[in-house]
């Protein structure tokens, strides 16, 4: 049960697999649906609904004939969370000409001050011009924090030493970006309250009424448990909000408020925040979030990051490269840096199909990214013609290399000779196209071929068929065998 | 009962609610079918306390009044009685609220020293803060360490807090090694002879293994410098955390066997009924309770109370 909602559902989902479907064990497994979705935090009567919509949906006729009722039932399921979580709007309206306002609310601790340095470092790369306005009087810090996020990023932030109120501060923000005619984007950081707080609430309101922002986002836990749906509507009604920033997905919770804030409020969730750092906010999209639900991975998002961080022309005199059977230790080099650039190996692995369930505990992988760095430190601590043609480290180049990169000489033995087994690969991958080279890259990930130190842990490889597979395999010869002998008989008459 | 009453109006809207929704559902002299059931469990879920305790109240009731002409007074006796088992756990955690205190376990030999962890934005250094308030207010004389030297401001935030109470703190420059910190505070500790040395640390997602490798690390340097310490590990939780606490609470113990809880933010009107799956997967017992953000707004948790709180008049 501390599993997070993927295995939930996936558990409750292989109730379906067994037999046949049938009216009985249909309402047990909806029953388990249901289970897994509270447990996963969606509000009780979302889930209701929620199962009772696929009820119907797979009340016909067609699912009780259907040969493989379980992958049915998956696309229901999947297609239900897809609706309830879309359709999905990332736009923040961006005014041209004028300044576009953005208010951020939500409760305490829910992670605004952090979002709006995420959400102008986003801003930023799209070449907008943002300020940051300091109106959290509240928590004590709160205005260095936003500062500092200012300064890491390089944007201005407006705050003022003796501030009177919040509804001042941005006004007075907003006549200064105006002067400034250097600001296109203002981002308000409004401090946390409770939706019960009306005298904070009003607060809010006051602001909202008077500098008329473009966008109001909500910034939401997605640890929040039933209390999510009251939180989000209540800021709506106060507010008319026009979208959610989900945050903390990095962790292990199961997210159902996703669910049950879209269900409820109708407000889009438009973007995701899956880590501590400023570049860790993601569109959000209902599909890859129903499919990482249900286990199905997320390979359009690694797609979409591998897009973002390889350069396209460098991957191209790659294959090239490749092609010819010129690959590297440099290129070796610059593929790892691109690959850690894409995120922690973890993440990625999260994001491949049937990669989620037999990924190694959280945390066995973290050893990889270690290994990766030492990697780099070795390849760094070798000549320029050595990268290029590795067969020339002898005895005393490879004593000398190790030395550079403070490892031992049969480190470099071993990153030369997983180098080798690469460069092999990567000429079977050049000329195929990029579906079957990701193919090829899952096949090496299961083969654990991506973890350095997979011959330690790996358990012992039998066949691929399972005891099930045997006895028909057993039954099957046994039936040729009587065949061919029923056979013989008659012939012989 | 001075602060209970605050949470008591604080969880007033949850009440009432709760209770008129009981009152309609459960009406005297009929007989508790099925569906009524089903519709109080509904009830039950959606205070956070999860599938299994909800359902172990659940099956209770069924075991006890299904079928049977009802008697209100004997149901809530029923109710009750299940959350109060529930949350005192098998061993007797049961502290005097009038000893804001007791619930501490202090030290034979000055310093004490209590370790706040939790997930990001739970409320860690506000409830510090609160903790310290209460300490000195007994007469303690209370060191602070800001542990939290990576997010922007986590320092100054509890620097502001220190000036206010009038208490030490030990601070390093941002982006340093918390467990240093913790070393530092130990060593000021020991030197000006203080009797808590509270240990504040950054916030940390539960499943990111590099961050909990350094709390553990933190808990290391504690503990080598002054044996048996840290003596309390608290972990606080939002209130409004659903099912994720269990892990929270998981998590964090195995690294650094937490010895209780404070659940932060309870003014709102998430009800925190993931306590109640915490006590029973793992006897965690809650100590404090955070109820609003100013520095007065911290009581001892009292699982008498709670229960009241939620369904008495």
């Amino acid at each position: 049960m501390f599993e997070g909602i993927t295995k939930g559902l996936q558990g409750a989902l292989s109730f379906f697999n067994r037999g046949k479907l049938t009216e009985h064990n249909m309402q047990d497994g909806l029953r388990a649906v249901q289970q897994a979705l509270l447990e996963a935090d969606v509000s009780y009567q979302v889930a209701r609904t929620f199962v009772q919509k696929i009820e119907e949906e797979a009340a016909g006729t067609k699912i009780l004939e259907s040969l493989n009722p379980e992958q049915q039932i998956v696309g229901i399921v999947h297609q239900q969370l897809v609706n309830l979580m879309g359709p999905v709007d990332h736009s923040l309206n961006i005014r041209r000409g004028e300044i576009t306002i953005i208010m951020m609310c939500g409760l305490q601790g829910s992670g605004k001050t952090t979002t709006c340095g995420k959400l102008a470092t986003m801003l930023k790369a799209e070449g907008r011009r943002c300020m940051l306005v300091a109106a959290d009087l509240q928590r004590p810090g709160a205005v260095d924090q936003l500062k500092i996020l200012g300064e890491q990023i390089g944007l201005p932030v407006y705050s003022e030493a003796q501030p009177t109120t919040a509804l001042k501060v941005c006004a007075n923000a907003l006549a200064a970006a105006k002067r400034s005619q250097d600001v296109s984007v203002l981002i308000l950081d409004t401090a946390g309250r409770l939706h019960v707080d009306q005298a904070l609430m009003n607060e809010l309101e006051e602001i909202d009424r008077k500098l008329q922002p473009h966008q109001v986002l909500l910034v939401c836990d997605s640890m929040t448990g039933q209390d999510a749906v009251n939180s989000a509507k209540a800021f709506n009604d106060a507010l008319e909000l026009n979208g959610v920033i989900l945050t903390k997905l990095d962790g292990d919770a199961r997210g159902g408020a996703a669910l049950s804030i879209r269900s409820v409020t109708g407000v889009p969730i438009k973007f995701i925040g899956v880590g501590e750092q400023l570049e860790k906010l993601e569109k959000f999209h209902p599909e890859r979030m129903a499919g990482r639900i249900l286990g199905m991975g997320d390979v359009v998002s690694l797609f979409e990051k591998a897009q973002e961080q390889f350069d396209a022309e460098q991957m191209e005199a790659q294959r090239q490269k490749m092609l010819k059977g010129k690959f590297t230790l440099v290129d070796f080099k610059e593929q790892m840096k691109g690959i850690r650039k894409m995120g922690s190996i973890s993440d990625i692995m999260k994001m491949i199909p049937g990669m989620g369930q037999m990924m190694p505990a959280s945390g066995e992988l973290d050893g990889a990214e270690d290994e990766m760095r030492k990697i780099e430190g070795i390849i760094d601590s070798m000549t320029p013609r050595e990268r290029e043609n590795p067969d020339l480290i002898d005895n005393s180049r490879r004593r000398r290399i190790a030395k550079g990169s403070a490892c031992e000489p049969h480190d470099v033995n071993k990153l030369l000779k997983q180098f080798k087994d690469m460069a092999g690969l990567m000429q079977q991958m050049a000329g195929k196209s990029k579906m079957e080279q990701f193919r090829m890259f899952q096949q090496m990930g299961q083969s654990g071929m991506l973890n350095p130190d997979a011959q330690l842990q790996a358990a012992k490889m039998r066949s691929k068929r399972g005891p099930e597979d045997f006895r028909a395999e057993a039954e099957k010869k046994k039936k040729q065998r009587k065949d061919a002998k029923k056979q013989r008989k008659k012939n012989r008459k | 009962m001075g602060l209970w009453d605050r949470l008591k109006t604080g969880l007033q809207k949850a009440k009432t609610l709760l209770q008129t929704d009981v009152r309609d559902l459960f009406k005297a002299g009929e007989i508790l079918t099925e569906d009524k059931l089903e519709e109080f469990y509904a009830r039950l879920i959606r205070t956070d306390m999860g599938v299994p305790a909800a359902t172990a109240i659940r099956d209770e009731l069924k075991e006890k009044h299904l079928g049977r002409t009802l008697v209100l007074d004997d149901v809530w006796k029923t109710i009750k009685d299940k959350l109060r088992s529930l949350l005192k756990g098998g061993e007797g955690t049961l502290w005097d609220p009038n000893q804001p205190l007791s619930p501490l376990k202090f030290a034979a030999q000055k310093p004490t020293v209590i370790l706040v962890a939790g997930v990001n934005g739970v409320g860690k250094t506000t409830s510090i803060a609160k903790l310290a308030n209460l300490l000195k207010k007994s007469g303690k004389k209370v060191v602070l360490a800001a542990g939290d030297t990576f997010r922007a401001a986590a320092v100054e935030q509890l620097t502001l807090w220190s000036q206010r109470l009038g208490c030490e703190i030990v601070t390093k420059p941002a982006g340093s090694d918390p467990a240093s910190v913790a070393h530092a505070g130990c060593t000021k500790a020991l030197e000006s002879g203080a009797d808590v040395l509270i240990i504040d640390t950054a916030g940390r997602i539960q499943t990111q293994t590099n961050l909990m490798k350094q709390l553990e690390k933190i808990h290391r340097v504690i503990t080598s410098q002054i044996p048996e310490a840290p003596h309390e590990v608290l972990l606080v939780l939002d209130a409004t955390t659903g099912q994720n606490g269990v892990s929270q609470a998981q998590h964090f113990s195995q690294v650094v066997r937490c010895t209780g809880l404070i659940l932060a933010k309870l003014d709102g009107t998430a009800k925190g009924g993931i306590v109640l799956a915490i006590r029973q997967m793992m006897s965690l017992p809650v100590k404090y309770v955070g109820l609003g953000e100013k520095i007065d707004d911290l009581d001892v948790f009292d699982p008498d109370s709670f229960v009241e709180a939620l369904f008495s008049d």
